[in-house]
Order: C-alpha cells, then sequence, then structure tokens
C-alpha cells in the first residue's frame, strides 16, 4: 500500500484550499479597502 | 483588538508548523493503515471546526431573529462560509483516507451521506445570501440555518446509533490511543480551532466592511439624487 501519496495528497489538498480562499479573503478585503477610500475622498 | 489580529494569526501560524510536525513526525506510525492513518490528524481536527462555526452560525442566526441585529447576521454570514470551507476538508480528506484503507473513494454510508447533506444545505445557505437582494433574505437564511444545524448533531451520533462503515471514535467510548497520537491529535485540534476562529474573524471584519461599503454607495447615489 502507497500510503504516503495519499497522506501527502490529504495534506496538499488541506492547505490548497486553505491558501485559496484566504487569498480570496485578502484580494475581497484589500478591493473594499480601495472602494472605502474612493468613496470618503 | 485590531491591532491584536496580526500576532494573533502569526500565533496561530506557529501553532499550526507545531501541530504539522507532530502529526507527520512525532506521532508514531500506526499498525494496520500505515502513514496514510496521519490523515486523521487534519481529517478529525477540520471537521470539528466546522461544526463550532455551524453552531456559531446557529447561534448568530438566532440573535438575528430575535434581536434584528446587523452584527449578528454578519457573523451569521462568515461562519457559515468559513464553515463550508472546513466542511470542504473533509470531504476531500476523507475519500483520500477511505481509498487506500477500504478499497474505494466513496460509499452511501450514513455519516458520509449526512455529511454531504450538511455541506449541501450550507453552500445553499451562501447562494442564497449570494443572490438573493431581498430585505427577507437574512430572515430566509437564519431559518434556513436552523435546519442545517439540526444535521450537526445527526452527522456526529450517526456512528453511535447506526450500524455505519465509518471509524468508531477512539478516543473515550472504550476506545485507546497511544499517548503520542493523543498527544498530536489534541495539539491539532487546538491548532485547527485557533485558525478556524481567526479564519472566521477576519472573514466577519470583512462582512461588516463590505455591508459599510454597501452604506456608504447608498448614500452616494442618494445624494446624486438629489443634487
Amino acid at each position: 500500500m502507497n500510503a504516503i501519496k495519499f497522506l501527502w495528497a490529504a495534506y496538499i489538498a488541506t492547505w490548497v484550499i486553505h491558501g485559496l480562499y484566504i487569498g480570496s479573503v485578502a484580494r475581497r478585503y484589500s478591493r473594499l479597502r480601495q472602494r472605502m477610500k474612493e468613496l470618503r475622498k | 483588538m485590531k491591532r491584536a489580529f496580526p500576532i494573533l494569526a502569526v500565533l496561530t501560524a506557529l501553532l499550526l508548523t507545531y501541530s504539522t510536525y507532530q502529526a507527520l513526525v512525532v506521532a508514531p506510525t500506526e499498525r494496520t493503515m500505515g502513514d496514510v492513518q496521519r490523515i486523521f490528524y487534519y481529517h478529525v481536527p477540520s471537521a470539528w471546526t466546522a461544526f463550532c462555526l455551524f453552531f456559531v452560525n446557529l447561534i448568530a442566526s438566532l440573535t438575528y431573529l430575535l434581536r434584528k441585529s446587523s452584527k449578528a447576521d454578519a457573523l451569521a454570514v462568515a461562519a457559515a462560509e468559513v464553515g463550508v470551507v472546513f466542511c470542504t476538508i473533509v470531504l476531500i480528506t476523507g475519500p483520500i483516507w477511505a481509498r487506500p484503507v477500504w478499497g474505494i473513494w466513496w460509499t452511501w454510508d450514513l455519516r458520509l451521506t449526512l455529511t454531504l447533506v450538511l455541506w449541501l444545505i450550507y453552500v445553499s445557505y451562501l447562494v442564497l445570501r449570494r443572490f438573493s437582494d431581498s430585505s427577507q433574505t437574512p430572515k430566509l437564511a437564519a431559518v434556513l440555518a436552523i435546519f442545517g444545524a439540526l444535521d450537526v448533531p445527526l452527522v456526529y451520533f450517526s456512528i453511535w446509533f447506526f450500524r455505519t462503515q465509518h471509524p468508531q471514535p477512539v478516543i473515550g467510548n472504550g476506545g485507546s490511543l497511544d499517548p503520542r497520537m493523543l498527544h498530536a491529535f489534541l495539539i491539532n485540534l487546538f491548532a485547527f480551532s485557533c485558525f478556524g476562529a481567526m479564519v472566521c474573524w477576519w472573514r466577519y471584519r470583512l462582512e461588516l466592511l463590505h455591508r459599510e461599503v454597501e452604506e456608504m454607495e447608498s448614500l452616494e447615489s442618494l445624494r446624486g439624487v438629489t443634487q
């Protein structure tokens, strides 16, 4: 049983999903901050 | 509180690094499943964190229904979204573990099916929040959240009350775990809970900012109409 490749697949999947989600929150956050600055001008 | 966020984020990142080291290096290899058992250190804490976030969503939804609090509604959205991310990880790491151990990726076992239903309920919740503009949307979503939360105990207790293929709990209920495995598991449980709380907090702040921007935009457009 080549278990190690399944372990790495699960590990990579976990952190890729978290990374993508955190990236999406960061992008949305910076876009809204920018919009807020524009509205306050 | 805003100033504490970067410090807490760094501490959470350090805790996650330590918990990963514990899971991949320190915890002993399980005798029958081998290294694939280490998925347990991600899978179970992810499920736990998703359940906690869905519970936060339930409390926030009930608060919204009772008090019409906009902040409670924002917290409900944040907790549901982050909960769905953790639940997605549960639904992905589970089959990756099942393939070498059971020989199949998926089976329509009660716990697996109920977890998929739970994920679908909260995805519907997020779709409703994203695409409905009605003023009744927060109320409808809060009611949907209550139905979603009812599925959480069903998922948890399904392996206790029904014969399922999913492994039985190894902590409590007569099960036993090597102390080093238990240590790695508890560290991961704590690290994932902190990580979930941090991401939910950040998403909550994003939701508040989004509402503030929307409010300012509608004021701006009103000003444009009156001029």
